[in-house]
């Protein structure tokens, strides 16, 4: 018989383990690694050698080896997490830095052109051209309830309206009462509630904002947009003077050879209301594809407010009237830039970036 | 919706120019999406007999078949296999031109000619069916040699295709639309060929019918034709219905959908031998219940609904036996669906409650051309003319079938037609312009709305306009059809203008500045996605409460983001690895906080009604840079945001250093930017945690980072304005000296030099210019070198003044423990 070729496998494991703690660096560590648990550790030679043994002893001499070979594993990889962490210690130690202490005139900033984000260029014109026009800018949160974004818009629950909107639900609250707002709208009924409650009507305002729809991205259309609305309350306030600001804000923006019609439409916050068109920019109305040859393309949504909305926040119909109207702010810089897919804007790329200032 | 124009012409004379009626269409909101030629080019299709079909040597796709026309017999290679001899098929011969500008020629191939083509429907346009040739024999007597279009009673057509919109149920038929344009162009409407009951056995000896839920089902009609035989649908009717998009399958369900495209009723239609005891009968459908739908699919009825509004409450139509035998208005069972055998037609022509759809509709994910209807509002006035017009339709194939008389016909709870008063002030006032009171009238009474008296008006809106409310918000509702229909492109425009100026507000405008100045220190300002991920969120703040999103469009894009740092990374590891590395991003955007984890969430009302009060997350603008140029570092971020403390007027903003640094920063090159005096946190700089970087980026580089909490620097800027009065520089020579002191680690750079600032009036500037750290200094202290500018307004200082500053300067220094270096 002879001896068990495991015989001395405790004093190995053991020594393994000092060698393992006697390593001081990282590095140190990891050059040994193969004479610890690599090929050319002792394990590896013990497991050649139990080829040699009888089968039924093999499986107990392998099961036996196994445990040792895990344990020592075990401790390697201890002893290089801790060896890791010191190490990185020492670097972050090496690096440290008080930032109270930086001497800015000592800093070089290279002398660099940055350049904003096209939504946000593109806001601020439409913003100019508003103001401009005697409005104020006014903003508004992104997650509403449903009140906001649709109940006091006279879109009631489970109304069909409601499915005008493919709409992201938050999960706070009961089922369905918290939502990504799908348009800006809700702002108005923020505006609106705030002026009947500080009695400061009239309202003469503009809302840009990002909205959301539970909408497959493509080239014409993000789940993330950005819409600007707007607000107009006061005495007197006909479809006339809706007509006539879009046309103005048509001008003002797109060129004086760009104007704007509307045609009925539906929308549930006003009535009458309208969808509102303006000259094909890329044609400038003589027909080509974009506009399927009819020299107009759509830009966005308009109308009376309806009396239901000045029902929910409480403002008298027969003393005041208004209108609002809406347009996506990225489809205004798509037709203005022609850029051909919108996906362009969320990528980010500073090729893409550095073409607007 | 589709709409044939010879369809539309039953109803009213149309303007010849297809352009002119779209025009037109388009103005009165019904917006026309398509226009569609079909059966042009069939003018040289004939009908022609298949007489013999041959094999060629060497093709197995397509065969020689003869076939006679009314010239003689014509050879001609054919693909299709769905035919024999003695079929009749549709020829289109040499010189033919088919729709989409196919030109047929003769040609040769394998050594045989063919001289022409035979045609499937689809090739015609005729409908959508193209498995084989169009086997005109199936469908009527054909004739050979006769015109196409003759044999089949068809004329080439123009097919519009109309969006109607939400509020306009009424137009969403050929009748509804033909109204709108009758009113417009002045002209008259025509109404519908209808049939009467025939005056035989009452419906009542055979059927029944009840109504059990009234709030759901307003009106229950019942009729029963019986000796029908079931077939298909003459060619003109199916022709009809396929123009308009829909399948022809049998003349009983071809009347049914007819008159539903027609006048926009739905009806149910049911075998009556599989009915038990011919009855029907609405009711609430109860829990437990289910139905198989014609679909095919088993819905489970009366299940709570999750949605907000949603009852769970389901409107079924039942049998004798309480067997359920559809899902009310939205679709019907398979058990009793019309069969070949069937022979007796229960017809049910109803209204429900447009809500019990839209909710069953919604929840069952089961949306039809009848629940499109009825959610939105059908006649309630129109059950049993749709039936009239449904038994004259069906009564072309079946002229022996019998209607039974006197339908039943069951009252439930029907909507009260609005009203409301209209003046011709209320339109000026609306629209900004007067219109004739003739116009007003001639415009209402077209659309058949009751208008009484001689103004202001009593008006009531018919039947078929649900849509129209009662009151102040009706009028709005009328002002607007009076408007459509005069022409919104008729009316004026004015410009209002109002005292109030426009302006920004001192945020905005402070906003402005901000991205300005960001953009002149070269930052590329990005838009990355608000809706993330728990993975990416970990990298900065592991675990923690998050706003999710419970219908993300994909898993990894279902959290609201708490940080931008993250996606500005990525953003900016992409333009790295396309070589475009040595760049600034940034975003000045919104993160969310949790309720349960933010500092302020935000209080507001929802639920039905508005009057449940509800907690949002906190929304906290934020600018973000992340800077990632070649020598970038923490000390660049704190330079940039120096610059910008700068532009925007901030003085009081101090950077402390932490040694508890958040996960993800760099642990000693990470600090936060503090207003002093109040310790409210305005921001953090630094640098990125060197293995966040590895994690999500393949760059080996330092990435510098600022992150500013905006509604804090807003704060501060509005107070920097308010307190601004400038300073006239003094005349008088300016005096500068340079001390070194030697301070503890822990006394903060800028509060040694505020205190320098404070330690004498004349004191104008004062600016650290060197840091020095080494072993000739004392343990934990380091020596900080000022340059302090000062002068006089009123004279110039002498040299004794100097060094009186100059001391008053160390004494002051020496307050915080700082010594000046010898």
């Amino acid at each position: 018989m002879t001896t068990s070729p495991l015989a001395e496998l405790s004093t190995h494991v053991s020594q393994l383990r000092d060698r393992i703690d006697g390593a001081q660096t990282l590095e140190q560590l990891l050059e040994d690694e193969v004479f610890i648990i690599g090929k050319r550790s002792i394990l590896s030679t013990l497991q050649k050698s139990l080829g040699a043994l009888a089968p039924e002893d093999r499986k107990d001499a392998g099961a036996q080896l196994q445990g040792a070979r895990r344990e020592v594993e075990g401790v390697f990889a201890q002893r290089r997490a801790s060896l890791e962490r010191a190490q990185r210690a020492l670097a972050i130690e090496a690096d440290r830095l008080d930032l109270g202490d930086v001497v800015v005139a000592q800093v070089a900033l290279p002398l660099a052109v940055g350049h904003p984000g096209i939504v946000a260029a593109t806001q601020r014109q439409l913003e100019d051209v508003f103001v401009a026009m005697g409005f104020t800018v006014a903003d508004g949160p992104e997650v509403e309830s449903d009140w906001y974004n649709f109940e006091a818009l006279n879109i009631p629950p489970a109304h069909p309206a409601r499915g005008m909107w493919d709409t992201f639900y938050v999960d706070l609250g009961e089922p369905e009462t918290v939502v990504l707002r799908t348009h800006t709208s809700p702002t108005q009924i923020h505006l609106l509630e705030d002026a009947v409650a500080a009695g400061t009507l009239p309202i003469h305002s503009v809302m840009p904002g990002r909205c959301y729809r539970r909408d497959t991205p493509d080239a014409r259309h993000l789940a993330a947009f950005h819409q600007i609305e707007g607000l107009v309350v006061d005495r007197g306030i006909t479809f006339a003077d809706l007509a006539g600001v879009i046309e103005t804000f048509t001008h003002a923006y797109f060129g004086a050879d760009i104007s704007s019609r509307l045609r009925p439409a539906y929308f549930p916050f006003t009535e009458p209301s309208a969808e509102f068109e303006i000259t094909c920019t890329i044609c400038r109305g003589a027909g080509c594809r974009t506009c399927s040859q009819t020299g107009w393309i759509e830009l966005g949504g308009c109308g009376m407010l309806d009396p239901a909305v000045f029902a929910a926040v409480g403002v008298d119909g027969r003393e005041w009237s208004g209108f609002a109207f809406g347009f996506g702010i990225d489809r205004c810089a798509q037709m203005r830039h022609q850029i051909a897919d919108m996906r362009a804007l969320i990528d980010n790329d500073v090729r893409f970036l550095r073409q607007f200032s | 919706m589709k709409i044939p124009l010879s369809w539309l012409r039953d109803f009213v004379d149309l303007p010849e120019s297809v352009e002119e009626l779209t025009a037109i269409l388009d103005d009165l909101g019904l917006v026309v999406e398509g226009v569609e030629f079909v059966g042009q080019g069939l003018d040289d299709v004939v009908v022609a007999r298949i007489d013999e079909v041959r094999a060629i040597d060497g093709a197995d796709r397509v065969r020689l078949v003869t076939v006679e026309a009314g010239d003689g017999p014509l050879e001609i290679v054919c693909g299709a296999t769905n035919f024999a001899v003695g079929n009749f098929v549709p020829l289109a011969p040499v010189g033919a031109v088919l729709p989409g500008g196919f030109a047929i020629a003769r040609r040769t191939m394998r050594g045989v000619t063919s001289n022409g083509m035979l045609c499937s429907a689809k090739e015609l346009g005729l409908s959508d069916d193209h498995q084989g040739l169009y086997l005109l024999d199936e469908i009527i007597e054909p004739v050979v040699g006769q015109s196409l279009l003759v044999a089949l009673g068809v004329t080439p057509d123009v097919v519009v295709d109309i969006s109607v919109e939400g509020n306009r149920p009424d137009a969403w038929s050929v009748q509804g639309v033909a109204r709108d344009l009758a009113t417009r162009l002045g002209r008259e409407l025509r109404e519908p060929t209808i049939v009467a009951p025939d005056e035989t056995v009452p419906t009542a000896s055979f059927a029944q019918g009840f109504i059990d839920a009234p709030e759901l089902c307003g009106r229950l009609s019942v009729s029963v034709l019986r000796g029908v035989v079931v077939g298909p649908s003459p060619p003109h009717l199916a022709r009809r219905i396929t123009l308009a998009g829909m399948r022809s399958i049998s003349n009983v369900v071809d009347a049914s959908n007819l008159v539903m495209l027609e006048l926009g009723q739905p009806t149910g239609v049911y075998d009556a031998q599989k009915v038990a005891e011919q009855t029907l009968r609405a009711r609430r459908a109860r829990p437990g219940e289910s139905l198989t739908t014609l679909d095919g699919v088993t819905r489970h009825l009366a299940q709570p609904g999750r949605g907000l509004g949603d009852t769970g409450e389901d409107c079924v139509i039942v049998d004798g036996e309480d067997r359920v035998m559809g899902l009310a208005g939205i679709m019907g069972g398979a058990a009793s669906e019309i069969s070949e055998t069937t022979t007796d037609v229960l017809i049910e022509s109803a209204f429900f409650d447009p809500m019990t759809i839209a909710r069953s509709s919604k929840r069952h994910g089961l949306r039809t051309e009848a629940s499109s209807r009825f959610e939105r509002g059908v006649d309630p006035e129109l059950a049993l003319l749709a039936v009239a017009r449904f038994v004259a339709l069906l009564r072309e194939s079946n002229p022996e079938m019998q209607w039974m008389s006197a339908p039943l016909d069951l009252s439930g709870a029907l909507p009260v037609p609005a009203t409301m008063t209209l003046s011709e002030a209320d339109i000026e006032r609306a629209l900004g312009v007067a219109l004739a009171a003739s116009d007003v009238v001639t415009i209402l009474e077209g659309l058949r709305f009751v208008v009484r008296g001689r103004g202001p008006w009593e008006v009531t809106a018919p039947s078929a306009r649900l849509d129209v409310r009662t009151g102040a918000a009706g009028r709005a509702d009328v002002i607007e059809e009076v408007a459509r229909l005069y022409g919104y492109s008729r009316l004026p425009r004015t410009t209002p203008s109002w005292p109030e100026p426009g302006a920004l507000s001192e945020r905005q405008r402070v906003r402005r500045r901000l991205r300005d100045t960001v953009v002149d220190l070269g930052v590329h300002e990005a838009w990355t996605p608000t809706l993330g991920n728990d993975e990416d969120y970990d990298l900065l703040a592991p675990g923690g409460a998050r706003v999710r999103v419970t219908n993300p469009l994909a898993s990894d894009e279902a959290v609201l983001r708490s940080s931008m740092i993250v996606g500005l990374v990525r953003a900016w590891a992409k333009n790295a690895d396309r070589g475009l590395g040595d760049v600034v991003v940034g975003e000045l955007g919104t993160v969310f906080h949790h309720p349960d984890v933010a500092a302020h969430p935000r209080r507001t009302r929802g639920g039905a009604g508005g009057v449940v009060s509800l907690t949002l997350p906190e929304e906290n603008e934020r600018l973000t840079l992340v800077l990632g140029r070649d020598g970038d570092d923490a000390r660049s971020a704190v330079a940039m945001w120096g610059a910008i403390a700068t532009r925007l007027g901030i003085h009081d903003v101090v950077v402390r250093s932490r040694d508890d640094v958040a996960r993800g920063f760099h642990p000693t090159r990470t600090a936060e930017l503090v207003e002093r005096g109040t310790n409210r946190l305005v921001g953090c700089v630094g640098e990125l945690d060197p293995r966040l970087v590895r994690e999500l980026t393949t760059a080996q580089r330092r990435l510098g980072f600022l992150d500013v909490d905006l509604d804090a620097l807003f704060d501060l800027t509005l107070d920097a304005q308010l307190d601004h009065f400038v300073t006239v520089p003094s005349r008088f020579p300016v005096a500068i000296v340079d001390l070194a002191f030697v301070v503890a680690q822990r006394v903060h750079a800028v509060d040694l030099a505020e205190v320098l600032m404070a330690a004498a009036d004349v004191v104008e500037d004062v600016t650290l210019f060197d840091v020095y750290r080494g072993e000739s200094l004392p343990e934990g202290t380091r020596s900080l070198a000022y340059n302090v500018r000062f002068s006089s307004p009123d004279k110039t200082l002498s040299e004794s003044d100097v060094a009186q500053v100059r001391a008053a300067l160390i004494a002051a220094a020496r307050g915080l423990g700082a010594e000046l270096r010898s």
